[in-house]
């Protein structure tokens, strides 16, 4: 089973791609290199702030407070609804000034609201913007999990020795979370490069292309432009970066067994 | 802390006011995290209840002057263009995603189990390759797989699509299962081994009840991988025979397609995973605390 269907497509997927001269197509095609820096972009980008931003949130979930924690039933809301319809949504929001987006700027400052998919940077942003929304609650809840089981005590003896606010965050919950953040967002960089919905239903990779990442590019190439080898290939051209998360990523496991 | 009695009161009065702040700047932190969730959500609900088709735009009014169920009567009826199959759609859905999940758990519980319950030799070997799969992520194996699938005789058929989407949530189940199974210590198991039960028995009435927690985690999260993925789905499948993800999707630029009755199909398909998460919720509120933070 396995073997049919994740290692044969693996050694498939690198058997189409291994053709050296389909690598220099890539390079000649004036789109490839763009797309590269917006993969990065968008991955460093989107992981990094997503990740710190569920960690601060976390801490502030853990306040006992009945209205925090109805909030937090809705806070979750995002992590239930299918990515596609979400992305669909943040689409309609954004299209310009019949958006709601906009017509919330024009209404509250008498803005008038950019086209955000007209413009590179804009339309890279809403899809940073919408995947953090789609994914930080299911990073918080485990942050939230992973904060729930620090022992009592330990804050307790931080105060006495004057740690509270800021400095209890950065001397005692930081580093007890450290090992779990890192390992979270490896394995989030990992999903990150491989998301193709919200870049495709976003943007839609507009204007013109210039907002498409590795993911979305090869899917033209494979079925719309009809050069299958070359989308491969414009998608395996990310694993000299990814193996090596992936190895971080096992060792970090095999020396912290129980530790995630 | 000892305080002077004459320092106590502006002492008392400075707390005092510090906990008002910090409640306020809770309450307003509070308030951009409901406004910032709910947005888009907010937005399809404006866009489904508006009674015309194909009304996308926002008029400056917070909520539609004349709110109309119209938007989910066509649904519901399959009245609407381009969801004439929607209870198909759905029926889809729920059996790719069910599958999926029934699947998952079972082949991931049952090699989680081998693998620390049992002590195989290699049984590391079989996580790390699980792992290693990782390095190429799902949406960039869609060609190849397209073709397999093809060879295989299965395109259009929604196993292709359930394989799929098992053969990417294993590596995440085992990992979490193999996490959890850790913490569960393994001299039950021998002393049940002692008392004469068989690998079968202790799979079966020591590891499954212990291991609930985790086994709702990943069973929440291959049924909301499979019921909200886009892209296996939308290749894999006919657009007869397509699950409702895909739907709102594809025509995801159409101005003329009937907008409200997408928004409310996509709200109607967002409750099933809302009612599973709810309903689960104490169990996985208790798996994840593998996310374990002992130093």
């Amino acid at each position: 089973m396995f073997l049919a269907f994740v290692i044969y497509p693996f050694g498939y997927a690198l058997w189409m791609a291994s053709t050296p001269s389909l690598y220099a197509d890539l390079i000649a095609d004036p789109s490839y290199l763009p797309t590269v820096v917006n993969t990065l972009l968008f991955v460093g980008l989107g992981v990094n702030m997503k990740m710190f931003l569920a960690l601060l949130l976390s801490g502030f979930f853990m306040r006992r407070r009945w209205w925090i924690r109805a909030l937090l039933a809705v806070y979750i809301l995002p992590w239930a609804i299918a990515a596609a319809q979400a992305c669909v949504s943040f689409h309609w929001m954004l299209i310009g000034e019949q958006g709601l987006v906009d017509g919330v700027l024009s209404a509250l400052f008498g803005i008038d609201g950019p086209i955000w998919f007209n413009h590179r940077w804009l339309g890279l942003g809403s899809n940073i913007i919408a995947y953090i929304w789609k994914w930080m609650p299911f990073w918080t809840v485990i942050f939230l999990a992973a904060r729930m089981k620090i022992p009592q005590d330990i804050y307790d003896s931080a105060e006495v020795d004057g740690a509270t606010g800021s400095r209890r965050f950065v001397h005692v919950t930081f580093p007890l979370l450290a090992n779990l953040y890192l390992l979270c967002t490896l394995l989030s960089t990992l999903w990150t490069v491989g998301d193709f919905t919200t870049v495709y239903l976003v943007s839609g990779g507009g204007p013109g292309g210039h907002t498409e990442v590795l993911a979305t590019l090869g899917f033209h190439y494979a079925f719309d432009a009809a050069k299958p080898a070359l989308g491969v290939a414009a998608v395996m051209s990310a694993l000299p970066v990814l193996i090596p998360v992936v190895l971080v990523l096992m060792r970090r496991l095999q020396t912290s067994e129980v530790e995630l | 802390m000892s305080i002077a009695p004459t320092s106590g009161r502006p002492a008392r009065r400075r707390y005092r006011l510090r906990r008002v702040l910090t409640e306020a700047g809770s309450m307003m932190l509070g308030v951009v995290i409901l406004i910032w969730s709910l947005g888009p959500v907010y937005n399809m609900l404006l866009i489904a209840l508006d009674p015309e088709e194909g009304e996308i735009e926002f008029d400056g009014n917070l909520w539609p002057p004349e709110p109309s169920l119209e938007g989910f009567r066509a649904v519901v009826t399959q009245e609407a263009r381009y969801l004439e199959n929607f209870w198909q759609q759905f029926g889809n859905s729920l059996y790719i995603g069910l599958l999926t999940m029934v699947l998952t758990v079972l082949i991931g519980s049952l090699a989680s189990f081998a693998v620390s319950r049992m002590r195989l030799s290699k049984g590391s070997l079989l996580t790390n390759t699980a792992l290693l799969t990782y390095a190429i992520p799902a949406s960039f194996l869609i060609v190849p797989y397209y073709r397999i699938m093809h060879a295989y005789g299965l395109s259009n058929n929604l196993w292709a699509v359930i394989a799929a989407q098992v053969a990417f949530a294993i590596p995440f189940a085992i990992l979490i299962l193999q996490l959890y199974a850790s913490m569960i210590p393994i001299e039950l198991d021998d002393a049940a081994r002692i008392d004469g039960a068989s690998a079968v028995q202790v799979y079966l009435r020591i590891y499954l009840p212990l291991m609930t927690p985790a086994l709702a985690v990943v069973a929440v999260y291959a049924l909301l991988l499979a019921w909200n993925d886009y892209l296996y789905p939308s290749v894999l499948l006919s657009p007869r025979n397509m699950t409702v993800a895909v739907t709102q999707g594809q025509l995801f630029s159409d101005t003329d397609a009937p907008w409200n009755a997408m928004m409310a199909a996509a709200i109607l398909y967002v409750l099933p995973p809302i009612a599973l998460l709810f309903a689960l919720r104490r169990y996985i509120a208790a798996g994840l605390t593998v996310g374990d933070a002992k130093g």
